[in-house]
């Protein structure tokens, strides 16, 4: 092998991660560049691995419910309840409807949280400051509802298999109705400060394209796929909890880049607004828990499937039950772990620092895709 | 043309700075200086344990059932108990082991009888890891205040 001058070793390996700010977590990226542009990429993952799946093996189904917690760190509520729906499924209970109004109200809540704390990083990330402290603060105000809620901020264990642990306090309609009535006039002003932005729009069109075949093939769910002009929403395609009960419209991109994919998200807090107020209205006194035993012990040999549309993407539960109290095998499909195999199509060609709005734009969470 | 103009004169980034210097009145303030001024929490917040007695007694309320221990895997909770003369269950012991809790409140659910109880209490930071292990008088009288040392 010919030495190589610098003249012609114009092929550099860069490590970006795993201590790097816009890698969200624990994510190494190995990036391959000629110059500025990148050759390709490869990520390592597994920093953050816990074995979560092996310990719901050993955990009742209980006690397996504050792990999903765990996961998506930022969407606790709607991990939780992934999991207790794929329960109540092999179970084979019906929830009731305040349960399950309830639920909804949570999940949608906690969306707009999700999508907050995407919406701060991921402009401070593109050099941004200003958004990531208007979005902390409404997010604190969802926030503060679910410790009134449930007791807890983040790791929240807000349900338990067959419905809910507690019921709403007195307070909490009033609070998410305020809530939903100054939210959508911030979104105004989260998109005052980024939407017309000149930097902004320099910086996020055409930055990541991701085809709608491409999406598809890689098994890309969420805001990614839909902003890749994708109509695919679980709550709409398989309805679960009363998300059919309820109208709702699925927003969607066009060109699949960084941009579309912003405003996607943006929309979406829009419509979870709109699901709030519904599912508000139809908010019944009633009972919350369905007909579950306190030791919870499904027949043998059933498995079931279960996907519900989280923050990020289609989050699904695979649980098997062995007739025991513990799980056989829990399998979890989390939507990061997925959406992150796009990151090498959409780096390709283009500058290193525009890999950090294409790993910002995929929204991970990395105690989701290592668990 | 307009769209030149626009661009020109930076009319976006203008309205970003407007709504950011709408913002610069001392009213609209959100930092909360923690340790002179504590944040309100949540009447159900989960934060530290502990052991309820009888308000007017003041002999336990546990009966040393267990159902707290087995609620959770981990062994963080041991409940000690004798029999009494008339077969009775008397608790002894109580040690619980913040170190593994995540406080989930799966063992306030299973207490059948409102004896073990997550509180408001938020601060349970230690000096050492087995000033994390509370015995039962450290549950019932809850926490020292933790007086800082340098």
């Amino acid at each position: 092998m010919a030495e190589a001058t610098f003249l012609d070793s114009n092929e550099l390996l860069v490590n970006m991660g795993p201590q790097h700010p816009a890698t969200h977590g624990v994510l190494r990226v190995k990036l391959r560049l000629d110059g500025e542009r990148v050759l390709g990429s490869e990520c390592v993952i597994g920093y953050l691995h816990r074995g979560v799946e092996k310990i719901a093996e050993n955990r009742t189904y209980a006690q397996f419910a504050p792990y999903t917690d765990r996961m998506d760190y930022v969407a606790a509520v709607t991990n939780g309840m992934g999991y207790c729906e794929a329960v109540e499924k092999l179970l084979g209970v019906e929830l009731p409807p305040r349960a399950q109004w309830t639920r909804m109200i949570l999940a949608e809540l906690q969306r707009i949280a999700s999508h907050l704390l995407w919406l701060g990083t991921h402009a401070l990330d593109l050099g941004a400051m200003t958004p990531v402290f208007y979005t902390f603060r409404e997010r604190e105000e969802i926030l503060n509802i679910f410790e009134s809620y449930c007791g807890a901020r983040l790791t929240t264990h807000a349900f338990r298999i067959g419905g809910l642990q507690y019921d709403l306090y007195d307070e909490f309609e009033t609070d998410v109705r305020k809530f939903c009535d100054y939210f959508p006039g911030k979104i105004d002003e989260y998109e005052q400060l980024l939407t017309t932005n000149r930097i902004w729009m320099e910086r996020t069109q055409g930055v990541g394209v991701l085809s709608a075949e491409d999406a598809i093939a890689l098994g890309v769910t969420g805001p990614v796929l839909r902003g890749s002009g994708m109509h695919w929403d679980i709550r709409k395609a398989q309805p679960y909890e009363a998300y059919d009960k309820v109208e709702f419209d699925v927003p969607t991109g066009e060109h699949g880049d960084t941009y579309d994919r912003y405003l996607v998200r943006i929309q979406e807090m829009r419509q979870s607004v709109r699901i709030i107020r519904q599912c508000l209205e139809r908010l019944e006194p009633g009972p919350i828990f369905g007909k579950v035993g306190k030791i919870i012990k499904p027949p043998a040999g059933i498995e079931v499937y279960h996907s519900i549309e989280g923050p990020k993407g289609e989050l699904g539960y695979f649980v098997v039950s062995d007739g025991t109290v513990n799980p056989y095998r829990v399998r979890i499909r989390p939507p990061s772990f997925l959406n992150l195999q796009a990151l090498d199509k959409m780096v390709r060609g283009h500058l290193v620092a525009d890999v950090v709005a294409i790993i910002g734009t995929i929204d991970i969470v990395l105690g989701e895709v290592d668990r | 043309m307009r769209e030149r103009l626009r661009e020109l004169f930076l009319v976006d980034l203008l309205r970003g700075l407007r709504l950011t210097f709408s913002y610069q009145r001392p009213s609209a303030t959100y930092t909360e200086q923690y340790p002179l001024e504590r944040p309100p929490v949540a009447e159900r917040y989960r934060g530290a344990p502990r052991l309820n007695n009888h308000p007017s007694t003041g002999e336990t309320l546990c009966i040393a059932c267990n159902p707290c221990a087995l609620a959770y895997t981990e062994n963080l909770i041991v409940v000690g108990w004798e029999r009494t003369s008339d077969r009775k269950k008397m608790l002894t012991t109580f040690t619980y082991d913040l170190s593994r809790c995540m406080f989930c409140g799966l063992c306030e659910d299973a207490c059948p009888v409102d004896a073990l109880e997550l509180t408001q209490d938020f601060e349970v930071a230690r000096y050492s890891r087995e000033g994390l292990i509370w015995d039962r008088s450290m549950l019932e009288e809850g926490p020292e205040p933790t007086r800082y040392t340098r």
